[in-house]
């Protein structure tokens, strides 16, 4: 504790606590933790550090701003809609303000296997905002500072704190959660201003900051579509879709009393590839002035038009931006072309002939840390005391932020009050497949989550995301007393279905009377156990035994997938064993790669950039051979 | 955190077939039982060596007489328990046994692996891992510069075929799953029928497999053929070979009327000698059988030894002249003997131990990845049976991707950039 006496010392100036009023002056300048930026990463991690007990502030421009989606207004999706879904596990706020702002929700995947539906819902993005605000007010322990970061105060090698406009504010741990704010250029053709976000500045002084410091930066683009005027659009020309009937949730709050609303559906024609074609060199993209990287499977119209022109025409999803706001996001019109080019293909397009562009779309470049500088309890390896989340670290996507805000916020809440790192390995949790995959092999275009990244797929579900992780966050204080009481009012729930469905029993005879197919080998199996074979649906299940009815609908769901994927986890349980005994291998952070005997030097090198904290993630570096491995061996150790 | 239950791994433990004795080393919890499956006896005691009848239980053939001895936990290199099978050090004998322990339920260790797990179990101290990077690393690159000399060749050829249609499976299903819907023009219908296509791929893998089986001559031996007219000698040669009393050897002539097969060691490489019938004419139908046969057989065989006791026009293969030691002449070229005397004997066996080298050419390291890749695409087969059999994509998905990553063994790692890179190359993907 001594270390920190000195850095406690300069407290003087004044902060305002959101708690005791908005405005109103506290006296206390040195915190536990600070979160700089309320992003989707921001917000998550300030929450977080400040339920756990850490005292925490939260750094912004514009606490009206926290949670914008500065992007399309929605939330979730494939593989997104799962780590929503774990952050509410773990007590996160996304989910559960998601299901506040709703406009309507749909499950993703629905007619594909259960390991891969994905809840997502369009929402409201003022209601967002505020609902977001809302939480964050009723946090102990966090106070919102309204200011913008310039600087990091660093004390030897070690992060105690940031200078905001001139001010000092101390803490055990900092986390930098700046989004595209760093350095950020936004580009409509050749036109090109700094910003972070359309009407925000960009943190510029905080970008040569951390250059300074040395840590390894590189720049990546992303893109947004214009903004639309509904009132101008033609709404009967486009088609409709509407939320699903049963409206998914993507949190365990409550949801939104309000009525669902549909989206609308239209498409690009000839007319339009014919006037982006006629204007490519005018797109910042393909006009030279972007050099940077964005993400392939969110490409700009531009690049659909180049590489799929071939296509009669690119869907076009007009989704509405809130209850009582008449801006339509039309996602997949990203595109950095000028204006007046803008203006001209959305003309093109069934049903936007009159549309007005409120906003002009743009493409965004920025700055981000390669991420394998970091520990997997994302914190900087080289300023211990300092901790990145969100884009950051070179991924794109709210959800994908969120999730690693609330991880480094926990790990600072953790380093802050002198607990040990929490890390989700990859049979854990989307969160761990998408940390390991950050800190291990580093990001060559914007990183998002895809179920493919997860080799453990079948165990890690939407649907069972309480179950791997609640207990995990009840244990580490992560979970709110309502949120647990819940919870385990549930799993008492599930254990009780779970013992019914292993007792009622039938024979295939009893299922061919009922006229179902089943295999006549005369073997009496239980509920639990004819729920693996496909025939035997639930809703077969429930034709079978009438009791199931009484139990509640989506334990039995959950319990169903748990049974058809039963044979199939087991068989990978092999390879979860072998993963973590190799995560269970240590390599100390100060370990030189460079002097460590029989490594070569390119093996040194490529340890060296992704610094693996365990054998496992050594493994998992592209190019890393087993010979690599034995050299490490007498350089690790067990974890306890 | 529990570890779960640990693989049991086989390999070869001493130098590269042909070698005297060869060393078999099985380690890990199925060890014991692997080895009372391959003696059909109970387990000697620990720690001492016991002669015993190896026997490949699935199909009930010999694989060779070994010493055998057993490690129990944790009194063993490894730590865990530990089988070592001595074996005579022939390469279809290695191959055979380990072929015949991956059959039940081990499977070839990864380069270091042994070492690893005597790690794990606190067995080695850490100087003594420092030397085996170094030993790793030659063993990698000699697989690397056989990988290369594969990838040239037909077998190279047929998995990166394989390679690249397991990816496109992959991808296509990789890409129904992360973007369906509204979220990509990725028809809707695109994993339709890709079921069918699995299966067809199982199929083909199964039939690659079934063909490298029968060209497999490491696995089966060498033939030899022995022809000649009758009364030439040919049972007596072929018993002064093996050096055993195989063939009924009489004076009369037409006394092989069937085929004997008689096991040769060719310096390390198995080679079965065929002793035919004598090629003459004959009423006897049971001797005509006989010759059919032969000649059937000699056709098919990689070697011929046309053995004669005088001058012969047109040889059917290598020329040996038997009787040297009644004073027959030996043309040029031919071999003399005396299967009589054994005068000659000595050298013809050499001859053939040159000659058999050349053909399986033992020296080069194809030994141990022979098996690796029989593995490989066993595994591979396995996944894409399951893929097939599966209506849930999920599941569909998770049998390819098994399928993908034993292909990744022969053919290089599949990983989910590369299915990601294909999906983006060929789907327009994203709002």
């Amino acid at each position: 504790m001594e270390r920190y006496s000195a850095a406690f010392a300069s407290a003087n100036s004044s902060t305002w606590n959101i708690g005791a009023g908005w405005g109103k002056p506290v006296d206390m300048e040195s915190f536990d933790v600070i979160v700089v930026g309320a992003g989707h990463a921001g917000c998550e991690a300030a929450a977080v550090a400040a339920r756990i007990g850490a005292r925490t502030a939260l750094v912004t421009l514009d606490i009206g701003d926290a949670g914008t989606l500065s992007c399309n207004p929605a939330i979730g999706g494939i593989g997104k809609g799962h780590l929503v879904r774990e952050v509410d596990a773990l007590g996160g706020l996304m989910g559960r303000v998601a299901d506040q702002a709703r406009l309507q929700a749909r499950l993703l995947n629905r007619s594909k296997g259960p390991a891969v539906h994905g809840p997502r819902a369009q929402v409201d993005r003022r209601r967002y905002r505020r609902a977001m605000a809302d939480a964050l007010a009723g946090q102990e322990r966090l106070t919102i500072i309204h200011a913008a970061v310039e600087s990091l105060l660093v004390s030897g090698e070690r992060v105690y704190g940031v200078v905001a406009q001139g001010r000092r504010l101390e803490a055990r741990a900092v986390v930098l959660t700046t989004g595209t704010f760093l350095g950020g250029v936004m580009h409509s053709g050749d036109q090109r201003e700094p910003g972070g976000r359309r009407g925000a500045p960009a943190a510029n002084a905080l970008a040569r900051a951390l250059r300074e410091a040395g840590l390894p930066i590189a720049r990546l683009k992303t893109g947004t579509p214009p903004r639309l005027d509904g009132r101008t659009i033609d709404w009967a020309a486009v088609e409709w879709q509407a939320g699903d009937a049963d409206d998914p949730q993507l949190g365990s709050g409550g949801t939104s009393a309000l009525p669902p609303i549909p989206c609308g559906i239209t498409r690009t024609t000839a007319a339009t590839h014919a006037v982006i074609r006629a204007n490519l060199d005018r797109s910042a993209l393909y006009g030279g002035h972007i050099s940077s990287i964005g993400p392939r499977y969110c490409p700009s119209i531009e690049d659909k038009i180049v590489r799929f022109g071939d296509r009669e025409g690119h869907q076009i999803f007009l989704e509405p931006e809130g209850y009582d706001d008449a801006t339509i996001y039309p996602n997949g019109l990203s595109t950095s072309l000028p204006v007046e080019v803008q203006a001209e293909f959305v003309a093109t397009i069934p049903g936007l002939e009159q549309a007005r562009i409120t906003q002009p779309g743009y493409a965004i470049e920025y700055d981000h840390v390669d991420p394998r500088a970091l520990t997997p309890d994302l914190a900087v390896t080289a300023l211990p005391g300092l901790f990145l989340a969100g884009q950051i670290n070179g991924t794109t996507g709210y959800e994908e932020a969120a999730a690693q805000g609330l991880m480094a916020g926990w790990n600072a809440a953790n380093l802050a009050l002198q607990r040990a790192p929490a890390v989700l390995d990859r049979a854990t949790a989307y969160i761990g497949v998408m940390i390991d995959d950050l800190v291990t092999q580093g990001v060559s275009e914007p990183y998002r989550m895809f179920t493919s990244r997860a080799e453990y797929r079948l165990r890690l579900r939407a649907d069972n995301a309480d179950i791997r992780l609640t207990p995990i966050g009840i244990a580490a204080g992560l979970i709110a007393a309502d949120q647990a009481a819940r919870f385990e009012a549930m799993r008492a729930q599930r254990a009780r279905t779970s013992t019914l469905l292993h007792e009622l029993r039938a024979s295939p005879a009893t299922l061919a009377a009922a006229g179902i197919e089943a295999r006549q080998d005369g073997v009496v199996r239980s509920a639990y156990e004819w729920l693996r074979f496909p025939a035997v649906t639930v809703d077969v299940a429930r034709g079978l035994w009438p009791q199931l009815a009484a139990e509640p609908a989506e334990i039995v769901e959950s319990l169903a997938v748990d049974a058809r994927y039963a044979s199939y986890v087991d068989r990978q349980a092999d390879d979860v064993a072998h993963m973590r005994r190799d995560e269970a291998l240590q390599i100390a952070d100060t370990l030189a790669f460079g002097t460590v005997a029989g490594l070569s030097a390119e093996m040194a090198e490529r340890l060296t950039a992704a610094r693996p904290a365990t054998l496992g993630a050594a493994a998992r570096i592209p190019g890393v051979t087993p010979a690599a491995l034995a050299a490490l061996l007498p350089h690790i150790r067990r974890a306890a | 955190m529990t570890a779960g239950p640990l693989e049991t791994i086989v390999a070869l433990a001493s130098g590269r077939p042909p070698v005297a004795v060869a060393v078999v080393r099985i380690s890990g919890p199925r060890a014991f039982a692997i080895l009372t499956a391959l003696t059909a006896r109970t387990l000697p005691p620990p720690r001492q060596l016991h002669l015993r009848r190896l026997r490949d239980p699935a199909s009930g053939e010999a694989l060779d007489d070994a010493l055998v001895v057993r490690f129990a936990a944790p009194a063993s290199a490894t730590g865990d328990d530990s089988v070592e099978l001595h074996l005579h050090g022939g390469v279809a004998v290695v191959e055979g046994v380990i072929d015949a322990v991956i059959g039940l339920g081990a499977r070839l260790a990864e380069a270091g692996e042994f070492t690893r797990r005597a790690f794990d179990n606190g067995k080695l101290d850490l100087d003594r891992v420092e030397g085996l990077a170094d030993l790793i690393d030659a063993g990698t690159a000699a697989q690397r510069s056989q990988a290369l000399a594969l990838a040239g060749g037909a077998l190279g050829q047929v998995t990166e075929a394989l390679r690249s249609r397991v990816l496109t499976l992959l991808a296509n299903a990789e890409a129904a799953l992360d973007f369906a819907e509204d979220e990509a023009d990725v028809a809707l219908n695109l994993a339709q029928g890709q079921g069918a296509v699995c299966r067809a791929l199982a199929v083909e893998i199964e039939a690659l497999l079934q063909d490298a089986k029968r060209g497999a001559r490491v696995r089966d031996g060498l033939v030899i053929a022995l022809v000649g007219l009758p009364n030439v000698g040919k049972s007596s040669l072929a018993n002064a070979l093996s050096r055993r009393d195989a063939s009924i050897v009489t004076p009369l002539a037409g006394t092989t009327r069937d085929l004997i097969e008689v096991a040769l060691d060719l310096g390390g490489v198995a080679a079965v000698l065929v002793d035919t019938a004598g090629l003459r004419e004959s009423d006897d139908p049971v001797e005509q059988e006989g010759v059919r046969r032969a000649r059937a057989r000699a056709a098919s065989a990689d070697l011929v030894i046309h053995i004669a006791d005088g001058p012969v026009t047109t040889p059917l293969g290598w020329l040996v002249i038997n009787k040297i030691d009644v004073g027959v002449a030996v043309p040029d070229g031919a071999v003399g003997v005396s299967a009589l005397t054994g005068a000659g004997v000595p050298e013809l066996r050499a001859r053939l131990e040159t000659w058999a080298a050349g053909v399986v050419r033992p020296g080069e390291p194809a030994l141990v990845s022979r098996s690796r890749h029989r593995e490989a695409l066993i595994a591979a087969m396995a996944g894409l049976t399951d893929a097939g059999a599966s209506d849930d994509p999920v599941l569909r998905a998770e049998g390819l991707r098994a399928a993908a990553t034993a292909l990744g063994r022969i053919t290089g790692r599949i990983g989910v950039e590369d299915v990601l890179g294909e999906i983006f190359g060929r789907f327009c993907v994203g709002k």
